[in-house]
């Protein structure tokens, strides 16, 4: 491990094993909806809580990516997750039965970015041979938390979010200890910055989070010396297309011209053009389920060899809303190569 | 680098920058939206009010049975999953008027009830409708309060 500035270098560079992707029947719909593992039209999961219907997908998504490996649950050493639910009880309650030594998180939506991040210094550190990242989402269960109840007649405004129900799990490996030792690998990592430029519109979280996105990503390139052609692609988690747009001016004020090769993870799960979506697709699952179906897959495929994974998070509580306190959001970035 | 600026650009440029780009409600179209379906409301409203008054209803227990119909229909349709749907496209049209009362008790009780009677629909029954109740009981209050002073100036001035 070389550390440049606020990134890490692994020059043994951990493996990721295995992924999996659960999600609900909006994002069945969508663009990406056949690259899940799991896509269920019955978002409930057969469950009567929303909160035990998020827990079922994260344990769905774990154990789904556990079984394309050839481990058993007592071989990973650790596992790194959290969610959007108050003292994030959907993994707690989730990945219960697995009995594994779990360290639990909470970065908003940048989850499965911190996760992976994480499980990437303690495996290169040596800490741990298999390490898992586990995050989810649920809209019923986010919006009855965060906005109003499921049947409430009310609008949204056009820069609003729509949250994602899904979940996502990665395995990752130690270099040398990794069985898929051909798949995508986990280059480096920079940790984000709590960063805010004023931003207090709860129904603008793009906006609020661009300003993230854009220091982590200029650090990155600052701390490394790379350029965005160095890229195949640069893939936020969820900004939706006001958030990208304005992450793109932002890094071009830095000199960095992303535009050609930067997407949202928020624009890519939904149909952009129905406005159902607002700005596009948000929460933990948002970038956990694009990542571990359809971007994992195309660098399988070879069709993508560098990628740049930066999941985004907005840090607020509905008590700091209340209160008239801005939004501070929050970058982690991991750079994964094939 | 200060805490507030990314890249040479500070909260009042980004501010500024949002603000501009933001896309914004269609404000003629949500007007007309409202208009219609909340004008459509009252027409239900005066329907319910026709039919108590041909039944041999006074004009206060007719307007009783025009409320109730309203709250009823909304509260319905709530349970059914279709007013969200219908808010979404009319807007203040079915939320400012008293449908818009009922569906928010009734989402309430609705969205609350996994965490029980007492602590679940009790306790969020007016989550969404409290500050509606409150305002209405303070400045129903205030109303009175300036009706019997404005009376007591009539009574005293002799007019």
């Amino acid at each position: 491990m070389i550390r440049m500035g606020s990134t890490v270098i692994f020059d043994e560079p951990p493996v990721i094993e295995s992924w999996a992707s659960v999600a609900g029947n909006h994002e069945k719909k969508g663009p990406l909806g056949s690259y899940f593992d799991i896509a269920e039209e019955d978002t409930t999961f057969g469950h009567k809580t929303w909160e035990q219907s998020e827990s079922a997908m994260q344990n769905m998504a774990f154990k789904t990516a556990l079984e394309k490996t050839s481990f058993q649950a007592d071989s990973i050493d650790y596992i790194f997750a959290g969610d959007l639910d108050n003292q994030c009880i959907a993994s707690s309650f989730g990945l219960m039965s697995f009995n594994i030594p779990m360290v639990g998180l909470f970065g908003a939506c940048s989850t499965m970015a911190e996760g992976i991040a994480l499980s990437s210094l303690l495996l290169a550190g040596g800490a741990a041979n298999h390490c898992a990242a586990v995050t989810s989402s649920h809209f019923c269960s986010a919006e009855r938390q965060f906005r109003y109840p499921l049947e409430y007649g009310g609008q949204r405004p056009p820069t609003a979010q729509w949250t994602v129900t899904g979940a996502g799990a990665t395995i990752l490996s130690k270099s040398g200890q990794a069985v898929a030792s051909g798949n995508p690998k986990i280059r480096a990592a920079t940790i984000g910055r709590i960063t805010q430029l004023g931003i207090k519109d709860i129904n603008n979280m793009g906006g609020a989070m661009a300003p993230a996105a854009a220091d982590t990503l200029t650090r990155f390139f600052q701390d490394t010396g790379k350029k965005p052609d160095d890229f195949d692609l640069i893939v936020t988690g969820d900004l939706g297309e006001l958030g990208l747009s304005l992450t793109i001016q932002l890094l071009q004020a830095g000199g960095y011209d992303c535009s050609d090769r930067m997407n949202d993870c928020g624009c890519m799960v939904f149909d952009n053009k129905d406005k159902h979506y607002g700005s596009g697709g948000s929460g933990c699952g948002c970038s956990a389920i694009v990542l571990n179906s359809y971007i994992l897959g195309q660098m399988l495929a070879g069709n993508l060899k560098n990628v740049l994974f930066i999941g985004t998070g907005a840090l607020m509580s509905p008590t700091s809303t209340y209160q008239g306190e801005i939004i501070p959001a929050i970058a982690h970035l991991v750079h994964i190569g094939i | 680098m200060p805490s507030d600026q990314v890249n040479k650009v500070n909260s009042a440029q980004y501010k500024k920058m949002v603000e501009e780009q933001a896309p914004k409600s269609n404000i003629g179209k949500d007007c007309l939206m409202a208009f219609l379906f909340g004008g459509s409301l009252c027409v239900l409203g005066q329907i319910a009010f026709d039919i108590a008054k041909s039944a041999g209803l006074d004009k206060d227990l007719a307007s009783a049975v025009s409320s109730i119909s309203l709250i009823t229909l909304a509260a319905i349709l709530t349970a059914f999953n279709v007013f969200d749907d219908i808010g979404r496209i009319a807007g203040a049209g079915t939320l400012v008027p008293i449908t818009g009362f009922a569906n928010s008790v009734v989402a309430s009780a609705m969205e609350f009830k996994t965490e029980g009677f007492v602590f679940g629909t009790s306790v969020k029954l007016f989550v969404i409708a409290g500050p509606v109740v409150v305002f209405g009981t303070v400045f129903s209050v205030i109303y009175g309060i300036i009706l019997l002073i404005l009376k007591a100036m009539v009574v005293d001035v002799g007019l």
